[in-house]
């Protein structure tokens, strides 16, 4: 790695140029999905899917796809390293830990008895 | 003394080391906001009918600003790339173009989208008046048809109690809209200052709520009416403009837009930070400049964290 | 100063920290970058609040044998300090100062809780400890972000501020447990014309915010120099278990602690600015708390994002020492551990598990079977891995050439006590029996058994073992002696007595003692005097600890490089290890726990070729 590091300083390596170039189309289009999802999302909101829930899911589905462009592209979750990888596979499992015990708790109470707000 | 693997990366993990530890905070940033979407479900799900509103935020306003966030996460990659291509030009104008796009993102916010919810006002009535405001509220005709139950008037404010903390409120609105007030609705003003009570200038939910066009949450704004109505002192449960304290609804609303906004401007210091000609900035360029490659990467990774965030924030605040 | 020569070309490093020299003294011993100075900062401070909580303790302590009378001594003096809120303003006109009120009972409760977690414990074994030893035993030149350390003590410095400042507010410090339950939480410490913001509960959620965020940055810190900075050779099964426990723990404050920073917001906005997070519909309160609400919020759910955290926090509060007395142990047996492979798994099986354990808290809060019983079993589940690894340790000792220094007294000692701890634990892990013995003296002896003997003792043999690493000095030997059996005894008496008030049913947070139901309990009562006794002894058996401690900066023998002839990196420094750490190169050859290697002449080898 050593006798990169002078053109690195001021050039910077040709594998850079062309990993840079190359990805350049990959994020204007996905800038550009990303605009398109939203006007979508917007769209669908006005479709009644039959219950809150369903529309509730269908918005979050899109929401998550939108999600994963961001991450994979921009962030360059794909192909980034595996530490990383581990690190968020962890958090997401917490976290829908967090949310799906703090509910389950919720939705099942002692029988006779309410876990509603008012 | 130097710290190893600061710009170039570690043989075994393939990583620099701020970007592992940018990483690290991103997770723990999901558990925050995971905690906070995690309140906001609990809340929603457990709350009583006709207490959880719909279709309160401006959604064309909400489209743009994300649309402007989405914009500048392409940007800043973009600037990235041009620094890891060594061309300073190009990254100072996507930096500075992000820049811009953070900066009209809170500007919108924190100009428009927040001081007009302060400037409109809501009264719940006690649920044993439901009848005599039911010219109001249509729960007779929601039931009907299966629909959650309303139990707030809403609008803008033009007579408060005198014991009300919104007299203000109230007589900057009437001073706002008497010039548009029919005789009918100047009478119900007077009405209200008589009975000591709450005079609102409805919207249109509230001046025709058997209306069908008043299920759904709408697409522009909130539509006002010309009707004002008079609700009495002692059949409102609570009252109160659009703030925190308004309902579960706006006190998570606010909460996490205002945490979210809070990071926006975070990520809007750091980027100026590495665009001005400072030596931790663009004067690093020329010492290091895949040091600064790195950074505006560490720092372009918080930003599109801060934009995934809003992009699960819109749909479930301003359209679900 | 460190070198290897695997990495280092010249654009690779950040140009922060190179000279040192140049620095004065506030750069070098206030605003410090090195982890050392970092370290002892933390160490300082942690101990003092652990001193403060202490102190509280007493007061607490002396109430519930003695209700309604004035503490002795230093009463007169304490009310002074803490004015009328917690003290009884209107027995002291009388003549009669310092007698405690049940809201001054509560606020040292609540504080002690907080005080003892936040401030004191987590401080002292996780910062301090971890700041001090981890990039030394790894071969690093410091930690992989030495600005933003130094950013975290200063973020904690100041939540200690406001943590130590709340008691001289108005209303006094937070009453409401340092668990803070809504809606209690919600109205407290806000009379008819009080300020919203400078009051106790207020600035308690402030002070949590800031410790939070300091917490938050030390863990990015501390994960991030586990991976990068290992010196060469320095395999991750190399790696003394001390610094595998400060990595798991480390993980755990950095995902467990945001959904209480969330909460902590949201309890904030809910007195500051009237939102119903916490506010249940219908809360009658009286006119005096100058704030309105509008209802539709749960108090459960300010419960299940608390305990979220807490429950983490409390495996926080108990991996860093299982790693130290680990490294005592080895060192003091001349024997590697045992089962060092299955500690590692155990520890990420541990960490892993505490994420979903929480709820057992809240067995009392009506949920129905099925969630009680996923908890139930998640909670029998993590007793597993605990055993593990204190079974390791047991076994570590079996065969080995035992020398009981200080530190290896309080390190053996850890290891029953944390027994005692553990096994009283698993009664609470049942649904059933904790409908009995929740919010009883039970509880406070199972968790109190688990910090006190058993953290803070690993604190103690913490100090005993790396202080001549430290300060180039031994600490006295006799002192050390006196301070281990005096409190060994002292703190047994003052928490097993808990276990026999608990399961008659003496309640927590009872500010008298229990003395209103006397006709109930009364044979269990007798055991307040007993106990209160033993924590006044045990708070005389630290003065010669704290004599100890700074004294022998100046008399304590001299010690050399490696005193106990130990096998870990950080004996391979000067002493004391200047900034950069190492002077000569370090190639990792080894494992940790070379001891008693047959055919080598040396007892130990150290992992350093």
């Amino acid at each position: 790695m050593s006798d990169h590091h002078s053109e690195i300083h001021h050039h910077g390596s040709e594998a850079d140029h062309a990993h840079a170039a190359s990805h350049a189309k990959a994020y204007l289009a996905v800038g550009a999905a990303l605009l398109a999802l939203t006007g979508f999302t917007v769209f669908l909101s006005y479709i009644d899917f039959g219950s809150q829930s369903r529309n509730i899911i269908v918005g979050m589905i899109v929401a998550t796809f939108k999600a994963s462009l961001v991450a994979a592209i921009f962030m360059h979750l794909k192909g980034e390293k595996k530490t990383i990888w581990q690190f968020l596979i962890m958090t997401t499992i917490f976290a829908i830990g967090l949310f799906m015990l703090t509910l389950l708790a919720n939705g099942d109470p002692i029988p006779g008895s309410t876990t509603a707000t008012r | 003394m130097e710290i190893p693997h600061t710009v170039t990366a570690r043989p075994d993990t393939g990583l620099y080391s701020s970007k592992l530890g940018i990483w690290l905070f991103l997770a723990s940033e999901v558990m925050l906001f995971g905690g906070l979407f995690s309140a906001y479900i609990f809340l929603r799900l457990g709350s009583e009918p006709g207490y959880w509103p719909h279709g309160l935020l401006n959604v064309p306003v909400g489209t743009m600003n994300t649309a402007v966030l989405i914009a500048s996460s392409v940007t800043v990659v973009f600037a990235w790339a041009a620094l890891k291509m060594r061309k300073f030009t190009q990254y100072k104008v996507y930096m500075a173009i992000t820049i811009l796009c953070g900066i009209l993102f809170l500007v919108v916010k924190l100009s428009y989208e927040w001081p007009d919810k302060f400037d409109h006002f809501g009264v719940f009535v006690k649920k044993s008046v439901a009848e005599k405001y039911d010219f109001l509220l249509g729960n007779s005709h929601l039931k009907e048809k299966g629909l959650e139950p309303r139990w707030e008037v809403a609008g803008h404010l033009l007579h408060a109690p005198e014991a009300s903390p919104y007299r203000h409120l109230a007589e900057h609105g009437l001073h706002h809209e008497e010039s548009h007030l029919d005789a009918e609705a100047k009478a119900k003003v007077e009405e209200a200052k008589s009975k000591d009570s709450y005079a609102i200038l409805l919207d249109a939910v509230n001046a025709d709520p058997k209306s069908p066009e008043n299920e759904r949450p709408h697409f522009i704004p909130r539509k006002r009416s010309t009707k004002v109505a008079v609700v009495d002192k002692a059949d409102v449960d609570h009252a109160s403009n659009f703030t925190p304290r308004h309902s579960t609804y706006f006190a998570t609303y606010f909460l996490i837009t205002g945490l979210h906004g809070l990071h926006v401007l975070g990520g809007i210091l750091v980027f100026i930070y590495f665009w001005l000609p400072i030596p931790g900035g663009t004067l690093l360029y020329r010492k290091n400049p895949e040091h600064l490659a790195n950074r505006v990467e560490v720092a372009g990774l918080f930003w599109h964290f801060v934009d995934l965030v809003w992009i699960f924030v819109f749909p479930i605040f301003y359209l679900l | 100063m460190a070198v290897s020569h695997a990495h280092s070309p010249a654009t690779d490093h950040g140009h922060g920290d190179d000279h040192h020299h140049g620095l004065s003294f506030l750069q070098k011993y206030v605003f410090s970058t090195d982890h050392k100075v970092i370290g002892i900062q933390y160490g300082v401070t942690g101990l003092a609040f652990l001193f403060l909580g202490f102190m509280l303790m007493l007061v607490m302590r002396w109430q519930l044998a003695h209700p309604g009378e004035a503490v002795p001594f230093v009463g007169n003096l304490l009310h002074n300090i803490f004015g009328d809120t917690v003290f009884d303003g209107a027995k002291r006109a009388a003549g009669i100062a310092g007698v405690l009120t049940p809201d001054g009972y509560n606020t040292f409760g609540a504080m002690h809780g907080t005080i003892m977690v936040f401030f004191g414990v987590v401080p002292v074994a996780f910062a301090a400890f971890g700041n001090y030893v981890v990039p030394l035993q790894i071969g690093a030149p410091d930690m992989c972000f030495p600005k933003l350390n130094m950013a975290s003590f200063w973020c904690f410095f100041v939540s200690c501020v406001i943590m130590v400042g709340s008691f001289f507010v108005g209303t006094g410090a937070a009453k409401s447990g340092w668990t803070a339950y809504p809606p209690l939480a919600g109205i407290a410490d806000m009379p008819e014309g009080g300020s919203l913001w400078w009051n106790g509960q207020t600035l308690w959620l402030l002070g949590m915010v800031f410790n939070i965020t300091g917490s938050l940055l030390g863990s990015v810190n501390f994960i991030a120099t586990i991976i990068q900075l290992r010196a060469p050779g320095m395999t991750w099964m190399r790696l003394p278990f001390f610094v595998w426990a400060q990595f798991v723990t480390a993980f755990l404050l950095l995902l467990a602690f945001p959904p209480l920073e969330a909460a902590g917001l949201m309890q904030f906005t809910d007195r500051v600015f009237g939102t119903s997070f916490f506010m249940p519909t219908g809360l009658a309160v009286a006119k005096a708390v100058g704030q309105t609400w509008a209802g539709g919020g749960s108090p459960v759910l300010w419960q299940h994002l608390f305990w979220f955290l807490a429950h983490p926090e409390v495996y926080v509060l108990i991996l860093p020492a299982i790693g130290m007395v680990a490294e005592i142990v080895a060192n003091n047996t001349r024997k590697p551990i045992y089962g060092y492979k299955s500690m590692v798994y155990a520890v990420f099986a541990l960490g892993f598990l505490s994420f979903i354990v929480w709820a057992h808290h809240m067995y009392m809060t009506g949920m129905g079977a099925k969630v009680a019983s996923f908890f139930q079993a998640t909670t029998i589940m993590i007793s597993v891995p605990s055993v593990i690894l204190l079974t390791s340790l047991i076994l570590s000792l079996w065969g080995g050439s035992i020398r009981f220094n200080n530190a290896m007294l309080f390190a053996a000692a850890f290891l029953p006590m944390f027994g005692i701890g553990g096994l009283t634990g698993i009664p609470l892990a049942f649904n059933a029996v904790d409908l009995f013995l929740h919010d009883t003296y039970y509880v406070i002896g199972h968790f109190h058994y688990v910090v006190a003997p058993g953290t803070i003792f690993a604190i103690f043999a913490g100090v005993y073992h790396w202080y001549p690493k430290a300060t180039g000095r031994h600490l006295n030997v006799f002192l050390g002696r006196v301070h281990f059996w005096g409190s060994l005894v002292a703190i047994n008496g003052l928490f097993f007595p808990m276990f026999l008030q608990g399961m008659a049913g003496v309640h927590r947070r009872w500010y008298d003692g229990g003395a209103t139901y006397e006709g109930i309990i009364a044979p269990v009562l007798k055991w307040n005097n007993f106990m209160t006794v033993s924590a006044i002894l045990l708070a005389l058996f630290q003065l010669p600890f704290i004599y100890n401690f700074f004294s022998s900066i100046f008399l304590g023998q001299k010690a050399n490089d490696n005193p106990w002839e130990a096998t870990t990196l950080e004996w391979e420094t000067p002493t004391p290890p200047p900034h950069g750490n190492f002077v000569k190169e370090i190639n990792v050859v080894r494992g940790p726990y070379e001891y008693s290697v047959p055919g080598e002449s040396k007892d130990f080898l150290t992992q350093n070729a």
